[in-house]
Parts: C-alpha cells; structure tokens; sequence
C-alpha cells in the first residue's frame, strides 16, 4: 500500500529532478487535470469559468455515489427487518453514535428536522477522506473551494435556521446576549456579525488544513529519501510514513466529527437564541 | 527581487505556530489526566470534551500554518 504511494513520487522525482527536490509534494497535493495523474479528464469552459472535470471533483463524484449507493440500500434493508446485518451494522452504529451523542446533546429539541443534513455532512466528510487514504487516491475534501461549500451551505443552514424561527430581525436582535450595560451594546453587535462569518470560516479552514496538512507530511518523509539520495534513510522514513498514516485515518474521522458537531451547535444556538 | 527573507519567515512561523499549539495541548491534556485521576467515571465524558478541544487548537494552529506554507511557495 505504501509502495503504490511512493511509485508516483519515484516517477514525478525523477522527471523533475532540475526542478526544486519539493516540487513533487505540491503536485501531489494539489488539483490536477488528469485522473490518477495518468488518464485525461474532460475540460469543460464555460462563459469564461473553469468547470472542468478535475482530480478532486471526479473523487467528488465518487464519493456522492458511495454514500448515496450505501445509504440507499440500507433503507431498503430497513423495509425488511429492523434488525441490519452485515455492512448495515456498521452504518447504523455510526448513525445512532451521531444521533444520540452529537445531535441532540448539542441541538436540542426539534433535531430531527435537521438530523438528515448533519447526517449527509459526517458520512460525506468522511467518505471523502477515508478515500484520500487508498492508494492513487485524491482527498476531495483536501481543496479549500471544496471545504469553503461545505462551510457555506452550512452557513446558509444555520443563518436559515436562526431566521426562520425567530424572523429576520429578530434573531439580529436574539444575537446579543441579555444582561449587559448599554454602552457596549454596539461593540457586542460588531462581534456577534463577525462571528457568524468567522464560524463557518473557521470550519473551512480546519477541514482543508487537517487533509493537506497529514499528506504533506506522508510525502515528506517519503520524499525524504529522495532528497538525501541514500537507502539508509529508508527503514526510518517508511516508518515514520506508516505510523504518520495510521494517524491519518484517526484525524479523517476526527474531522468529520468535529464539523459535524460544530455545525450542529451552531444551528442549537442559533435556534435556541434564549440560553 | 530577494525571496530568501520569506523562507527564514516561514521557517521561523512554522517554529511558533508549533510551540503554541504544543503548549496550548499540552496544558489541555494535563488537566484532562487530573480530572479522570480524581473522578475516574467521568473518564469517557471529559475524553470527549478532551478531543473536541484539542481539535479547535489544531485547527487555529493549522490557521498559521497554511500562511506559513503560503510564505515558503511564494
């Protein structure tokens, strides 16, 4: 599995063996036109904007169907007996982890309307990472314009949330929290709007940085036997690779986790403005 | 136009965000260990409440590392 991983650097390090020896881990990182690196992709332009079908967006793809093939037979499988088996196991522990644990701690009453979408947000966050992970693969979620639409529909859930149970000015004046002198009621203003786009900001931003942050470092120290152009280094840096890796999958479910749990406070405290 | 003075910056950055977010972890795991030493049934609530924190550092650590990587492609 690590060998699938390192036979690409080999190939990329030789070729650009007059470039800088680092160039290799920004093209690994990031988008590329060819799926695989190997196979060409569709290139679509349209009024102007690129939408070609690029690295990321194709393991976008495929990552959608996963999680809609998964999601979909398990409901069928419901139909016949409350009782899942096999693969169903799995998801129906994961679901009611996040249900019980994540959702309605943090949300409080009337989850259930929002239980769907925060559910589509965990399994698609970590399918998208856990795909990363498999030899050749790309992490879709490893793009900041991936992680920045996940963060803005996750601002228009929380914004809509908030407005559609306390009206539009009311949930501007449910912002600021009762019980403070009037003369920093216009500071506290300032803050509260900053604060409702630094949030979704923030999630952005942790996602991407989590995802690029663990393969840069896969591919550093794999890297690194190539730039001290000695086999000595090799048992040290595929070990320090192998346990940097198993990290990897332990952060993939972390993430999906915490912007799972964040975003579901988010909507408990825009929903529920009176603490 | 001379580039050098943006790796020494980020290097230097790399350096800083590393000690923030290593004191910042620390000082969570510390109090982590002394509350499950004294109430050991709370082990699995305050692990929770452990990971989430550690995550929110991690991800404002990894705020100045992405402008660090920034410094060091430019």
């Amino acid at each position: 599995m690590l060998l699938a991983e390192v036979l690409p650097v080999i190939e990329h390090s030789a070729e650009k063996a007059e470039e800088s020896s680092s160039a290799f881990i920004i093209h690994h990182v990031m988008d590329n036109y060819n799926l695989f690196g190997v196979f060409p992709l569709p290139r679509i332009h349209l009024f102007g904007i690129d939408f070609s079908i690029t690295n990321h967006v194709a393991f976008l793809f495929i990552a959608a169907v996963l999680v809609f093939i998964m999601f979909t037979r398990m409901a069928k499988a419901y139909q016949k007996s409350l009782v899942p088996s096999g693969f169903n196991t799995l998801l129906e522990v994961l679901v009611v982890f996040i249900r019980d644990e994540v959702v309605k701690p943090t949300l409080g009453e009337g989850y259930q309307k929002f239980l769907p979408y925060l559910l589509t947000v965990f399994f698609f966050i970590l399918t998208a990472n856990l795909l990363g992970l498999v030899p050749y693969g790309t992490t879709a979620t490893g793009d900041i314009a991936v992680t920045s639409a996940l963060a803005t529909i996750a601002f228009i859930v929380i914004q809509g949330a908030g407005m559609a149970k306390h009206g539009v000015v009311g949930y501007f004046k449910g912002l600021i929290p009762h019980g403070i002198p009037s003369w920093i009621l216009p500071v506290m203003f300032i803050v509260e709007i900053l604060g409702v786009f630094t949030k979704p900001f923030a999630l952005a931003i942790r996602l991407f940085a989590n995802m690029t942050a663990g393969h840069v470092v896969i591919l550093s120290l794999i890297g690194l036997i190539f730039i001290l152009k000695t086999i000595y280094v090799a048992p040290v840096s595929v070990g320090f690779a192998l346990f940097i890796y198993l990290l990897e999958i332990l952060v993939a479910f972390i993430q999906a986790y915490i912007f799972t749990i964040l975003t579901s406070l988010f909507i408990g405290m825009a929903v529920h403005q009176e603490h | 136009m001379d580039f050098s003075w943006a790796y020494l910056a980020a290097g230097i950055g790399a350096g800083l965000v590393v000690i923030g977010g290593g004191l910042g972890i620390g000082k969570l795991a510390a109090s982590a260990m002394e509350a499950t030493g004294r109430q050991p049934e709370a082990t699995n609530d305050i692990r929770t409440s452990m990971i989430i924190a550690a995550a929110l550092i991690e991800g404002i650590s990894l705020f100045g590392l992405v402008i660090t990587i920034l410094l060091a492609l430019k």
